[in-house]
């Protein structure tokens, strides 16, 4: 930018700044009728200003710096991006010689559950901590009739709307005259699919241990999602007088064994109620910690992963997948970020070489010679 | 009062009192009534739409959304307005309550003035206002005349002679007021100041009742002011409402500015957009939906009733959803905006230190805030002369008695009058000539021993003051005084005049035929001490000259022609001498021609056409008016930045051309063209016509060949000087129905002089000069400036008004006023050019910000279903345009100042003429700005959420955070766009940009911060700091700021160096000159 402080000759040696604020504008107006108008900087417009100008000299450094700062900072996530290892499996079943081929009709209420299991072979090991995903296609969940479908008093753990709750619920607001804890379309479509790991070695099956806690945010956990309160911690009770949602197979007081990860607190909900932007998203469903600074946290080799398939996805044309990959300090693997930036940073610094050839064909004629008068 | 038995059955009126109600509102019907009001602005009344819609259907967004700007706008307007008229109740009840001087039962009763009733009669003491329309009884005076200045009704500060009706006028103490038996019959009602009739029958105890005229000499009106009169008395004829002021509060018609309407035009457009926007979605919608596991997918259930409901019902209801998601591409705010700019704007111009004036101590006025950016847009000006272009502070030059010059400092240096003393023939000629100058006018005498601060008072080292209201009058009996012939007073109807060897000199003044613009003359009847009756008469020579049948003609023309030239104006004197008899005729016709009720003026004017003829020319006199100062170099300055200036005058075109040169309107090169009657007695009127549009043509034809060539630069000028008869002339429609044809021509020939004078104009051709004008077909920006009564026609015609000096109080005619002619320098270069660069900016600002802001909304539908589901949370939505990016475009709008003022003045011609800023090049530039901004707003987010993990903790992001980060990125390039825009940096610039910044982080940390105890949702919890803690987001919205600013940087850059505007090469002039110092 143009280094041009001009301070504007102020005739009453007012320091800069001293001009009244904005309040001045609208009080003193009145009495301008008879007397003098004060001669202030801010009165007579005549403020210190710094006074810019976007010219092709004061621009082409700015150019070339961001073409200079971008280009090497694309890179970096171009590369790290690449780094990250990431797997994925469509399981859907939508092609006959699928596995899970068998359960694509399931239905909510299918016992016993229809389970298949799909094998797959790591080609790399994945060094770090790895996140296991699952994906769903083809998925309105930025609905708006889905979206506002939701009570998240009764979900904060207040009493009143755990019994009565909000109209947005409808139509899953009630069932057989009894409220519906936790309420609402997203609640009562929770993806209740079963993924399990196991590395297999020598046909033998060995379970990875999946981690399902810190899968949703913290605050989430803590702060917006409550179980209601009452005597004692027994759930159950806490419950007393809602009845699960329709798809559930089981009430949410019994989502998992644990008292921490129970009710409305448990994690696979919370993350599930925090609804994805677009139609084709994925969530965290569990984690794989690095065991050991020696081992990688999955080894390159034979996988297979066994599936409860209790979620229906056929007869909306969705798909499911399951998703291992490592995290870097800049997310999964996403090459939309690094090549933008390299492609942002070299037009900048390709413009800004056009920016000179400009500037010292015509940028003589402009400064001296061509003014008129 | 009741009539005595005997006269004609009287029918009893019902007068109104005299409140003078100006307020709107009353306590109980403030809000419905002000609601009503504002609900009837179109942009109200849409948005008032828009948020119903919102309480019956159901919609994407909460109903707060709409309803929480409309209510502040409304609630602003209706304090603003509330406020207002509160004023307005406290000066009506003021106005209302003052105390009034009455009599009763011949007593002086005090009372409010609100309790007069028509009939009562009021005595009003010096410097007070007359409480109602008055019938002037009597006065302190002597002579029955009271003075009284108009300046709050027509901005006339002159003094103004009124008389008491004859009968009455002897009656001074209550007593006698009060025995008064007498009715007055009067006509209805009427707005116009200077028009009354009417007729008062005085009953005297057992006679008939003798019957007098009434005219508006004798009607004392409320609002005026009486001065230098002790006090008078009055009977009440209109009160209240029925006066003639408070019929003239209506009726000022609304100008609107080119800039409202573009604005206008441009929303109109949007509105379009929004409603294709939303049709669009809405086939979609139905398109996309018509398979059923899209529509209801077992996830998303119906309920019943929404399963049940009617298609096209439910089409139509999804329709106006849309309509209220992208309804905010509309926004409620930039009418709040635009007000406030121009409200506070203005102060600007009221606060200007260069355009306060310290001799009198006034400075601009800003009437209406609504046309300031049209001050900088002006293409025509039409300005009056005398007093605008002039001082009108007069001074006798000279007078030429049967062709013998006389000028009066010669003779005070005791010179005397030399050759021509003594002569007998001339004697009696001169000596006339000197009386007719001391008895010939409507001046009145003030002893100075109470001097009021008046502009008189330069004077007040005389022994006497002489007020008029005509400046030319007082130059006239002051240069007299100076030639030896003092005017002492008007004592019961006998005029004293001292003359050269001191003797007093009585004569009865028996008839005065007052001035008006139409005979452009006056006369007085007088019967002096010798029992002479004569008739003097004076004025402009084009009226006298005609009448003239002896009297040395030739030599007095070519003594004011000479005089017209430079500039002086010249009136001419001449006599009569009336037998007996003659007078008694005269008599009789002037008073059968005063009581008449009905075309007074006109039968009057006969009568003065009767009588004033067959006179003996005594000479001319000479008084100078000087220009204004700086009044050439204002009109050079305005001609440098292209506005064309017309003067348009009464006087007479040799004095008025004297002017225009004077002023530099007419140049030595300039050619002048005359259309003036003299040539088309010549010619007919079509050839003069054809001639001058051939010269201008030629001309302008040769100058595009020069041009081409580039040999030549200095083009020839031309101005053009027409009168008001050859207008009429123009301006009359032909029977032929080809009356467009000269009116064309002769707006063609307009359009290619640089300098136009019109003289000899009446009022009501001023306004239709400027009429013709604007609406000939290129719609040219007119302003019009003048400073009396007679330019009001004009000023109200034009698109801005302004009016200098005189009319302090008559201002409320006009949009601006402003102290002196040199101050429409500054006015129009800085001030206006500032307030429409400002302005422009704002309107396409706001639209730009508002595409920005909703486009993304339109793309996300696609991604959504088209199930109308908001990107943006509630909060963001609602304080987006209240806000988070108000406050720097308003300051943006009020501080900006692309060069400096000082440029601004000395190079004015920087294009921003005919609305530049706001052709649709410069729209659709904005808003393909808008839209690719908001293209990559959203397919930036997309591409980094779609189907990925953007956190390092491995944990995902919902569709708020999408919004979130979307409204980030919009909120940072559309203030950062308007820093780039930005030229001037103070420090209250950068306060609020980044103070604005500032603002929605922290609002956001707050906004997301807490569980908020009375939201039925917490979908914001977390979100923002969420966001704010993950790498890919913060190098997103780096990334999308800058590229969302990239192009208008590089159109900004590349424009300035390939294809620099005028404004842009200053700017960089400027700059490089301060780089090197």
């Amino acid at each position: 930018m143009a280094v041009n402080y001009s301070a504007k000759e102020e005739a009453d040696g007012h320091p800069a700044g001293a001009g009244p604020g904005g309040g001045a504008a609208t009080g003193g107006g009145g009495a301008v009728k008879t007397r003098k108008p004060d001669n202030t900087a801010f009165k007579q417009q005549r403020l210190p200003a710094w006074q810019p100008i976007l010219t092709a000299g004061t621009v082409l450094p700015a150019f070339f710096i961001i073409g200079l700062i971008f280009i090497p900072i694309g890179i970096g996530i171009f590369v790290t991006s690449n780094n990250i290892r990431e797997y994925e499996i469509d399981y859907t079943g939508i092609e006959p010689s699928s596995p899970c081929n068998k359960c694509l009709n399931v239905s909510w209420d299918s016992t016993p559950p229809c389970t298949c299991t799909i094998n797959f072979t790591l080609e790399h090991s994945f060094e770090s901590n790895v996140f296991m995903y699952y994906g769903l296609s083809n998925f309105y969940q930025n609905h708006r009739r889905y979206v506002k479908s939701r009570d998240d008093s009764q979900l904060n753990g207040d009493n009143s709307s755990l019994l009565n709750p909000s109209k947005e619920c409808e139509p899953y607001r009630t069932n057989e005259d009894k409220p519906i804890a936790p309420c609402g379309a997203i609640a009562n479509s929770m993806f209740n699919d079963t993924l399990e790991l196991y590395h297999v070695e020598n046909d033998t099956r060995t379970a990875i241990t999946l981690i399902k806690k810190g899968i949703a945010w913290w605050t989430d956990k803590n702060v917006k999602f409550r179980n209601p309160t009452g005597d004692g911690n027994n759930l159950t009770a806490l419950f007393q007088g809602t009845t699960k949602p329709v798809n559930w197979p089981k009430p949410v007081y019994m989502l998992d064994s644990e008292p921490d990860n129970n009710g409305f607190i448990n994690e696979d909900f919370i993350v599930w109620m925090r609804t994805a932007a677009l139609p084709t998203f994925r969530k965290l469903y569990r984690l794989i910690e690095r065991k050991s600074n020696l081992q990688p946290t999955l080894q390159a080799g034979k996988y297979s992963l066994d599936i409860t398939y209790n979620y229906p996805v056929h007869s909306f044309d969705g798909r499911k997948r399951m998703i291992l990959s490592t995290i870097s300090w800049m997310g999964g693997k996403n090459p939309f970020l690094g090549i933008a930036y390299i492609t942002v940073g070299s037009i900048c610094f390709f413009l800004g070489v056009v920016l000179l050839i400009i500037h010292h064909k015509y940028g003589n004629r402009n400064t001296s010679a061509d003014i008129p008068n | 009062r009741e009539p005595p038995p005997g006269t004609e059955a009287y029918i009893p009126q019902r007068f109104p009192d005299n409140r003078i109600v100006s307020s709107k509102y009353t306590f109980w019907n403030f809000i419905p009534k002000n609601l009503f009001e504002q609900f009837r602005r179109i942009a109200n009344f849409y948005f008032l739409i828009i948020f119903l819609v919102q309480l019956i259907i159901d919609t994407p967004t909460s109903p707060v959304t709409s309803g929480l700007p409309l209510l502040f706008v409304i609630t602003v307007t209706a304090i603003k307005q509330g406020y207002e008229d509160w004023l307005r109740h406290k000066a009506d009840n003021a106005m209302n309550q003052c105390p009034v001087h009455f009599i009763q039962h011949g007593k002086l009763v005090r009372k409010q003035s609100r309790k007069l009733r028509v009939g009562d009669i009021v005595m009003v003491k010096e410097d007070e206002t007359f409480p109602c329309d008055l019938i002037f009884l009597s006065s302190s005076r002597g002579d029955g005349t009271c003075f009284v200045t108009t300046a709050s009704l027509d901005g006339e500060s002159s003094h103004k002679t009124h008389y008491a009706v004859q009968d009455t006028k002897a009656f001074h103490s209550e007593q006698e007021i009060d025995a008064l038996h007498a009715t007055i019959e009067c006509e209805q009602p009427q707005p116009d100041l200077y028009k009354f009739v009417g007729r008062i029958n005085v009953y005297h105890d057992r006679n008939e009742p003798t019957a007098r005229p009434l005219g508006s000499e004798n009607l004392l009106l409320r609002g005026a002011t009486l001065k230098n009169t002790e006090k008078i008395f009055g009977v009440a004829i209109y009160t209240g409402m029925e006066t003639k002021m408070a019929l003239n509060y209506q009726s000022k018609s609304q100008k609107r500015s080119a800039v409202e309407k573009s604005m206008n035009v441009f929303l109109i457009v949007y509105l379009c957009i929004l409603i294709s926007k939303a049709l669009i979605n809405t086939v979609l919608k139905y398109v996309w939906q018509s398979e059923p596991f899209r529509d209801e997918p077992w996830y998303n259930q119906k309920t019943e009733p929404e399963r049940k409901r009617n298609q096209f019902l439910q089409a139509f209801t999804d329709f106006l959803a849309f309509m209220v998601l992208f309804n905010y591409i509309i926004p409620v705010s930039m009418y709040v905006t635009v007000e406030m700019q121009k409200f506070l704007g203005s102060y600007f111009l009221t606060w200007d230190e260069e355009m306060f004036d310290e001799d009198t101590g006034e400075g601009p006025l800003v009437n209406t805030s609504d046309l300031n950016e049209e001050l900088g847009q002006i293409e025509y000006v039409f300005t009056d002369k005398t007093g605008t272009l002039t001082e009108n502070n007069m001074e006798f030059v000279e007078c030429c008695i049967e062709g013998h010059v006389y000028i009066p400092h010669v003779i005070c240096n005791g010179i005397g009058l030399g050759p021509f003393k003594g002569q007998v023939t001339y004697y009696t000629r001169e000596e006339l000539f000197f009386r007719a100058l001391c008895l010939c006018h409507t001046v009145q005498v003030k002893d100075d021993d109470n001097v009021d601060g008046l502009k008189k008072s330069q004077l007040s080292r005389r022994s006497r003051i002489y007020i008029s209201s005509s400046p030319d009058e007082v130059a006239l009996v002051e240069g007299i005084q100076r030639l030896g012939y003092t005017y002492l007073c008007l004592k019961d109807n006998y005029m004293e005049i001292l003359n050269r060897e001191n003797n007093r000199e009585k004569f009865e003044l028996l008839e005065v035929l007052s001035f008006d613009s139409v005979r452009r003359r006056m006369s007085v009847i007088v019967k002096s001490s010798t029992g002479d009756i004569f008739l003097f008469c004076k004025g402009a020579d084009s009226s006298i000259f005609p009448r003239v049948k002896e009297g040395k003609i030739d030599q007095i023309r070519s003594r004011v022609e000479r005089n017209a030239v430079e500039g002086l104006r010249t009136l001419c004197v001449a006599y009569k001498k009336l037998t007996a008899e003659e007078y008694s005729n005269a008599q009789k016709m002037l008073q059968n021609a005063k009581l008449a009720l009905q075309d007074r003026e006109k039968k009057l004017a006969e009568v003065y056409e009767k009588i004033e003829r067959d006179f003996i020319l005594l000479g001319a006199t000479a008084v100078e008016d000087r220009l204004q100062e700086k009044a050439a170099d204002t009109i050079e300055a305005l001609q440098k930045a292209g506005i064309k200036v017309w003067v348009l005058t009464g006087d007479k075109m040799e004095t008025a051309a004297a002017t225009c040169y004077a002023c530099k309107l007419f140049r030595r090169n300039t050619q002048i063209l005359e259309l003036t009657t003299k040539k088309i007695e010549e010619q007919s009127l079509h050839d003069v016509l054809f001639d001058l549009s051939k010269t201008v043509l030629r001309h302008s034809g040769s100058l595009t060949r020069d041009s081409l060539s580039g040999l030549s630069t200095d083009m020839q000028d031309y101005g053009l000087i027409i009168d008001g008869a050859a207008l009429s002339l123009i301006m009359k429609p032909r029977q032929d129905g080809s009356s467009g044809n000269y009116r064309e021509l002769f707006l063609e020939i307009c359009r290619n002089c640089s300098a136009v004078l019109c003289c000899r104009m009446a009022p009501l051709q001023k306004a239709q000069i400027v009429k013709l004008i604007k609406l000939s077909k290129e719609h040219p920006i007119t302003l019009a400036i003048g400073d009396g009564a007679n330019d009001v026609s004009m000023i109200l015609e034009a698109h801005v008004g302004i009016i200098g000096k005189e009319g302090r109080q008559a201002a409320r005619n006009s949009d601006y006023a402003i102290p002196k002619f040199k101050h429409l320098k500054k006015m129009l270069l800085v001030h206006g050019h500032f307030y429409y660069v400002r302005i422009s900016e704002l309107v396409q600002y706001f639209f730009y910000k508002n595409v920005c802001f909703i486009f993304p909304q339109f793309l996300y539908q696609f991604f959504c279903g088209f199930s109308q589901q908001p990107l943006y949370d509630t909060a963001y939505l609602t304080l987006y345009n209240i806000s988070f990016t108000s406050l720097p475009i308003l300051l943006y709008s009020l501080m900006e100042q692309h060069v400096s003022a000082d440029t601004l003045k000395r190079e004015p011609s920087l294009d921003v003429a005919k609305n530049a800023l706001l052709r649709w090049r410069a729209f659709i530039y904005w808003t393909f700005l808008g839209v690719f901004d908001a293209v990559v707003f959203f397919f930036g987010a997309y591409f980094l959420f779609d189907n990925t993990i953007v956190t390092s903790n491995g944990q995902m992001f919902g569709n708020w955070t999408f919004g979130t980060l979307v409204f980030t990125v919009l909120v940072f390039t559309v203030t950062l766009k308007l820093a780039l825009d930005t030229h001037y940096w103070t420090w209250i610039n950068h306060f609020m940009i980044w103070g604005s910044l500032l603002f929605y982080i922290v609002f956001s940390l707050l906004w997301g911060g807490i569980i908020w105890p009375f939201l039925n949702y917490q979908r914001m919890y977390y979100v923002f700091m969420q966001m704010l803690s993950s790498g890919p987001a913060w190098l997103g919205i780096i990334l999308l700021i800058t590229v969302s600013l990239l192009p208008d940087v590089l159109k900004k850059v590349l424009c300035r160096q390939l294809w620099p505007t005028a404004t842009e090469r200053i700017q960089v002039k400027i700059f490089f000159c301060v780089i090197s110092f």
